[in-house]
């Protein structure tokens, strides 16, 4: 694999693990509230996915990490969880809701697997349109319980939409465990009927990249979705508020040892990562001031958005 | 003892009594329930009897019905009413119509718990109240829980009875702290007089009551008059009896809530009041609700699109100023 693209996948990674260590501070320091869900530990996945996709994007709440790689600034994602009005949903959303037509991303869906459906939907739209690059949607190992998840893989399949359908298998929803709740540890086995599956190690960046590169390929042959199972596993709780009791200090230790930055580094040039962690450690701090900087809403502005301009003259 | 304490409390003394009664939800009984509600009864009861569920909240309801068409009294715990109307169809479709459909040969012994509204920047997608919706369903008994007095006996009732019964709890109302008098018979299906009055029948419910206790003594010196404050308990059926009393003596209604404005829970109180008791109001009655708005994760557009003690005390003294009072 060429040098600039682990160096971007490497820089993306770190700017995604500082970014959510900026996070939890700031949450700490009561400047962001609410659900924030952490992405630390799950960065190879996310950057591996959102650098090698071509088209658009749906994601969980879980996605800052996801929509920083995709090219949303760290400043209006900083923002965003701030509730400032130069935050990606200007405030509206915060760290579960961040969106971008622009650059394909719809992230930040929060009723689980709900998002699912809507990927299908677009997927069907993007044929129609006949742009071959098709859709993505991530979502998590407990999300694969969801009806709306079945209906989907059936609906992709018998309409043979360019959907690449990501599976986080962090083998946790929460607190509870896969086995507990699934017929199955390895989510592929639900899907095997209805299209072709593929397992990564979702600790891999360049695993990752390469596999989405493939299933992006795959979707544009026309032959219908691809399913593809990331094992990977999160540093933290599911939520800031999460105190990550139901794991063993043993299953941690031996996650954290997969820790996908310390993974690449090796293969970098030491000046390389030297310089590029000084980079990260400024365009950090440059987001939280920022974040700081920006205004709140308005409060005269407390029906924006949810229709039209013309059509809220009508609303109101 | 907490609110939460005192759910946890009823679910542990119906279970050790009625084998019968199963727990199942999602992450309550290894994590033991998200707001720590169904806490060590996983321990107590076995897996058998405490089930984790995978995330599919129409099985879950869709279960439970089945369950109770088994012989089993199962209570079920959404994580929260938004999740509920994933499980819409079962709770609509099925849990209020299969007795009637059945006529009466199918009998619903559940209980569905599930708390709403909104509870701090969690977001449009999870600050939603739903007693609107859920009361306007023939078939079921639906409970607004404010305190846990209420709710350790509401509940202790409502997994006795045969019937099915929506339990509404409050996010933000987990960690409220009251004495519980073991020895009350009380009636879940009656409301509450909080604090008697003379001038105002205030109508409220959930945390909007609390909200609205808070501001009253201010609202009352500033309006020189005294007003009846009530919880409403159970929003379907709705003890029209004490209302009528209250507001007979009061001749003055206002009606508190955190959802939406329009399709708002307390327009069909406000709305019999006015074909009821025209008479009898010397006054317009006042309806505070949240705003036609989904809620903002930003504190402020969140604060300011629902009641809080301070809009409501404005909102009182500006209507008794134009009401004469
Ligand atoms: C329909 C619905 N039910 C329940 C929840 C509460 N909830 C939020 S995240 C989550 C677990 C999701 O697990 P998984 O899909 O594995 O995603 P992960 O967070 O592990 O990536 C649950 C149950 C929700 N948001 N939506
Ligand atoms: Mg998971």
């Amino acid at each position: 694999m060429d040098t600039a693209l682990m160096e971007d996948l490497y820089y993306s990674m770190l700017l995604g693990r500082h970014f959510e260590y900026a996070a939890k501070e700031n949450y700490f320091q009561g400047n962001i509230s609410g659900f924030l869900h952490l992405d630390i530990g799950q960065e190879a996945l996310s950057v591996g996915a959102m650098k090698a996709f071509e088209g658009d994007v749906f994601t969980t709440y879980r996605e800052h990490v996801m929509a920083l790689s995709r090219g949303m600034s760290a400043n209006a994602i900083m923002a965003e969880l701030f509730g400032k009005v130069d935050g990606v949903s200007k405030g509206r959303g915060g760290s579960m809701h961040m969106f971008s037509p622009k650059i394909g991303f719809y992230g930040g869906d929060a009723i689980v697997g709900g998002h699912i459906p809507n990927a299908v939907g677009c997927a069907y739209a993007r044929k129609y349109q006949n742009k071959k690059t098709g859709c993505l949607v991530v979502f998590g190992d407990g999300a694969t319980n969801c009806g709306g998840f079945f209906e989907s893989i059936n609906i992709a399949t018998s309409q043979k939409l360019p959907l690449v359908f990501l599976c986080e298998n962090n083998k946790y929803a929460i607190g509870t465990k896969i086995e507990t709740v699934s017929a199955f540890s390895k989510q592929a086995k639900k899907v095997e009927a209805y299209m072709p599956t593929v397992e990564v190690d979702g600790m891999d960046v360049l695993a990752v990249y390469k596999a989405i590169k493939k299933a992006g390929e795959y979707i544009k042959e026309g032959k219908g979705p691809i399913f593809v199972e990331a094992m990977t596993c999160r540093f933290e709780g599911h939520s800031i508020s999460d105190a990550n009791k139901y794991r063993s200090s043993e299953e941690m230790k031996k996650c954290k040892e997969l820790d996908p930055l310390l993974k690449l580094k090796p293969l970098l040039d030491k000046v390389f990562v030297e310089k590029i962690e000084a980079q990260v450690i400024r365009d950090i701090t440059e987001a939280v001031n920022f974040a700081h900087e920006s205004p709140e809403p308005s409060l005269a502005e407390l029906n924006k958005y949810i229709f039209t301009d013309e059509g809220l003259k009508h609303a109101l | 003892m907490l609110y939460r304490e005192a759910i946890n409390l009823a679910l542990d003394e119906t279970m050790s009594e009625d084998t019968n009664i199963v727990l199942l939800g999602e992450d309550i009984a290894n994590v033991g329930g998200t707001f720590r509600v169904t806490e060590g009864l996983l321990d107590k009861y076995g897996k058998a009897r405490v089930i984790d569920t995978p995330i599919a909240e129409l099985s879950i309801v869709g279960n439970a019905i089945g369950m109770a068409i088994g012989g089993l009294r199962p209570v079920v715990e959404l994580m929260t009413a938004n999740f509920s109307l994933l499980a819409f169809d079962q709770i609509v479709n099925h849990m209020a119509k299969l007795p009637f459909m059945s006529a009466g040969k199918i009998r619903l012994p559940m209980v569905l718990r599930m708390p709403q509204g909104v509870s701090k920047q969690l977001g449009a997608q999870h600050s939603e109240n739903y007693e609107n919706m859920l009361s306007s369903v023939p078939g079921l008994f639906v409970f607004a829980v404010n305190s846990p007095n209420y709710a350790y006996h509401a509940l202790k009732k409502s997994i006795k009875m045969d019937d099915p019964v929506i339990f509404i709890e409050h996010e933000l109302l987990y960690n409220k702290k009251e004495e519980i008098d073991m020895k009350s018979d009380l009636d879940p299906f009656k409301a509450r007089i909080i604090k008697e009055g003379e001038d105002i029948t205030i109508i409220s419910y959930l945390k909007m009551l609390d909200d609205t206790a808070s501001a009253l003594d201010e609202i009352e010196k500033e309006l020189n008059c005294s007003c009846e404050l009530i919880d409403l308990c159970s929003l379907n059926p709705v003890d029209f009896k004490t209302l009528e009393a209250s507001i007979k003596k009061t001749g003055r209604l206002i009606m508190i809530e955190e959802g939406h404005k329009m399709g708002s829970y307390g327009a069909q109180i406000i709305s019999w009041a006015v074909e009821e008791l025209f008479y009898f109001l010397d006054a317009a009655p006042l309806r505070l609700c949240g705003k036609n708005v989904p809620i903002a994760y930003n504190r402020k557009l969140e604060l300011a699109s629902i009641p809080t003690p301070k809009s409501i005390k404005k909102d009182i003294i500006n209507w008794g100023r134009i009401n004469g009072l």
